[in-house]
């Protein structure tokens, strides 16, 4: 629809239904946004937008007798490898050309918003930091967040430091699964041994902080848990230190190699236009063009007064996100490397007895502080009535918390926006018309965790 | 599933989901009721001390201070301007919210984040609210659009084919609270089986009441 579109026209447009019907020949590889076999709806813009044709792909598609059509349906998972655990895809095969895909989801669904319903606000960060499990802190925060702005608290400086310390060291090991598993996808799978090891360095200095390698609960409203393990500044110099010259040899790895440019470049493009009109945010969204970073949009925890860049793509393909990630793992360095040097003296938690337990030496010699201890460990702390919406950017894309408070110990609704449940839906717009030997290339470009699909 | 409607075995809220609803005939006043949300059961903490002043800042407003949200403020009379713990939130009447959202998007609020609903049962007169959340890259600015929808079906206007993204979403609002997006192309469950019966995400809706299969499983054969 090239022509522009009227205001009545867009109203009552015929969502989801363009397209791949009629298929017309593409050129592999070269900027497939301009032309495709689909047509534009809904927003005038010089770029085209790709739909597909219906959103629905039959279970029971069936050929008409006789017919010449010559299309098959592929379902691929739930318990495919390179699904990254428990998505299914529908696809719609012309020959080895994808047509239309269907997103099939929720089979590990566990019911974590209800979940958050029945427990106190201080148990609140235990559950949702099982939801994206390879970002655990950014999901403590941002629930720690949305609660302390309700409560209308601001944590120390020192928390704050430490919270951008941890949750960009996550960043970086977030990162390096994605590339890791993008390896492995496309058949590099030394990638995957390098990546793996890597954030085994900073799983470990995770578990010596925090005490668990993974589902922290480290991060809580008011503050964190723990003060920071002794010996941590050496740690970390060891993971900076270390990193680099890893990175450089990935690099070599990869963009030196032709397999991984030819599977790579031109594949599962996605246009920038595209991607705001599927909510589509993180790298994907960066990769595509869009300079758009919450920590520079919308700051949280003094992230602000950091120095770093956003790195930004041209073609929105998977060669592009996975550089991407490469770049942000640097400037993810950047930022740990200046919480490391200007790591305040102070406390790790608000002062606050109502909100955060007292230092555990009080509580065998005060009766204050083991009452105050009691009262948060059974009953919680109330929070004041309202509700906020609180979003920080995660490895995946903007992870939102809406939170809803009744004035009681326990949310009425904790609704977590989750990044990889909207980037799906950039799925059947990056495959359509692709190779189906490509679907493996692109979904693991999208790092789709389906714990944070599903929650 | 070419239907735009919900089939009849998804989409039908059992008769003991809704039974509890108060959202009675002539209740039913959305504009007057959504806002102030008059609680029918207030309810005091855990100490038994009265309920904890509001954070929210609900201070209504005529006209919002933004320059782009004072020209949606024009265009829509009805809708009601509040700031809630420092952001901006418009409550709308649910006959509104798509139109509103076609105002929005050409306003500059390019990517609507989030779809998403709450249930006030027995807390407010309008059961539901439904929630959606815009972004815009170009202002740096975002607005959540509120609206109250109640009955036994409760409907709002589909977001989707102003947002292809809130498609999703809006899927999740429906399979978690049985709020039917009118004009959804593909308003089915997506998270919970396709049989499941009842709506999760419901007040009314008891945590841990499914039987699990292996309880019974002895006593076949």
């Amino acid at each position: 629809m090239s022509d522009t579109t009227t205001e009545e026209e867009l109203e009552t447009v015929d969502m989801w239904v363009s397209g791949t019907e009629e298929p017309e020949p593409r050129d592999w590889g070269i900027a497939s946004t301009d032309e495709g076999a689909q047509k534009m709806h809904l927003i005038e813009s010089e770029s085209r937008m790709r739909e597909q044709t219906g959103t629905v792909v039959h279970d029971d598609f069936v050929h008409e007798e006789g017919s010449e059509d010559e299309r098959m349906l592929l379902n691929m998972g739930p318990q495919h490898p390179s699904t990254h655990g428990v998505l299914r895809l529908q696809i719609e095969l012309d020959g080895e050309i994808v047509r239309r895909t269907r997103p099939i989801i929720g089979y590990l669904h566990t019911g974590m918003e209800k979940t958050a319903e029945v427990l106190t606000f201080h148990q609140g960060p235990t559950n949702v930091t099982r939801m994206d499990y390879l970002a655990p802190f950014h999901n403590e925060l941002c629930f720690s967040l949305a609660v302390e702005r309700l409560l209308g608290i601001e944590v120390p400086e020192r928390a704050q430091v430490m919270r951008i310390l941890l949750t960009e060291l996550n960043r970086i090991s977030s990162h390096l699964v994605a590339m890791a598993t993008n390896g492995l996808d496309i058949g590099a799978v030394s990638m995957m041994i390098y990546g793996f090891r890597e954030r085994e360095q900073i799983l470990a200095f995770f578990e010596k902080t925090t005490g668990l390698r993974m589902n922290h609960n480290f991060i809580r409203p008011g503050g964190l848990a723990a003060d920071l393990p002794p010996g941590w500044r050496q740690d970390v110099r060891e993971i900076l230190d270390t990193l680099p010259g890893r990175i450089a040899e990935y690099d070599d790895l990869l963009r030196n190699n032709p397999i991984w440019l030819e599977r790579t470049k031109g594949v599962g493009v996605i246009s920038a236009d595209e991607c705001r009109a599927y909510a589509i945010t993180g790298p994907t969204l960066r990769a595509a063009g869009v300079p758009w970073d919450l920590r520079r949009a919308f700051p949280y925890s003094g992230i602000e007064t950091y120095e770093f860049d956003v790195p930004v793509g041209e073609n929105g393909d998977v060669y592009d996100r996975y550089r991407l990630r490469i770049e942000e793992i640097l400037q993810s360095m950047k930022i740990v490397e200046q919480a490391m040097e200007r790591m305040p003296k102070g406390d790790y938690r608000i002062d606050d007895r109502k909100i955060t337990p007292p230092p555990r030496a009080r509580i065998d010699e005060s009766m204050e502080a083991l009452i105050h201890h009691f009262k948060i460990f059974t009953e919680g702390f109330t929070v004041p009535a309202g509700e906020t919406y609180v979003a920080v950017e995660s490895p995946r894309g903007e992870l939102g918390c809406y939170l809803v408070s009744e004035g009681g110990g326990k949310p009425w609704r904790m609704h977590t926006r989750a990044p990889s449940f909207a980037n799906l839906q950039a799925l059947p717009i990056m495959m359509a018309d692709s190779l189906v030997a490509d679907t493996v290339a692109t979904i693991a470009s999208l790092d789709p965790v389906m714990g944070d699909v599903d929650r | 599933m070419t239907d735009d409607k919900p089939t009849a075995g998804a989409g039908a809220a059992p008769e003991g989901v809704t039974s509890g609803d108060d959202t009675g005939a002539g209740t039913d006043n959305a504009s007057a009721a959504s806002v102030a949300g008059p609680a029918l059961h207030p309810g005091d903490d855990l100490d038994g001390n009265p309920k904890a002043a509001t954070a929210e800042e609900v201070a209504p407003r005529a006209v919002p201070d933004n320059e782009i949200l004072r020209g949606l403020a024009e265009a829509f009379e009805e809708a009601e301007w509040t700031i809630s713990a420092g952001q901006d939130v418009v409550r709308v009447p649910a006959e509104q919210f798509a139109e509103f959202g076609l105002a929005a998007r050409e306003a500059g609020f390019e990517v609507c984040v989030d779809v998403t609903a709450v249930d006030w049962y027995r807390k407010r007169r309008t059961r539901f609210d439904v929630v959606a959340n815009l972004l815009s890259h170009q202002h740096v600015l975002r607005l959540r659009v509120v609206t109250a929808v109640g009955g036994d079906e409760p409907t709002v206007p589909s977001l989707t084919p102003i947002w292809p993204g809130a498609g999703f979403a809006e899927r999740e609002a429906y399979d978690m609270f049985g709020i039917v997006f009118d004009g959804h192309p593909d308003l089915t469950r997506i998270l919970m089986p396709d049989d499941w019966v009842g709506f999760p995400l419901r007040k009314d809706f008891a945590v841990g009441s499914v039987p699990v299969q292996f309880k019974d499983s002895h006593k076949v054969t």
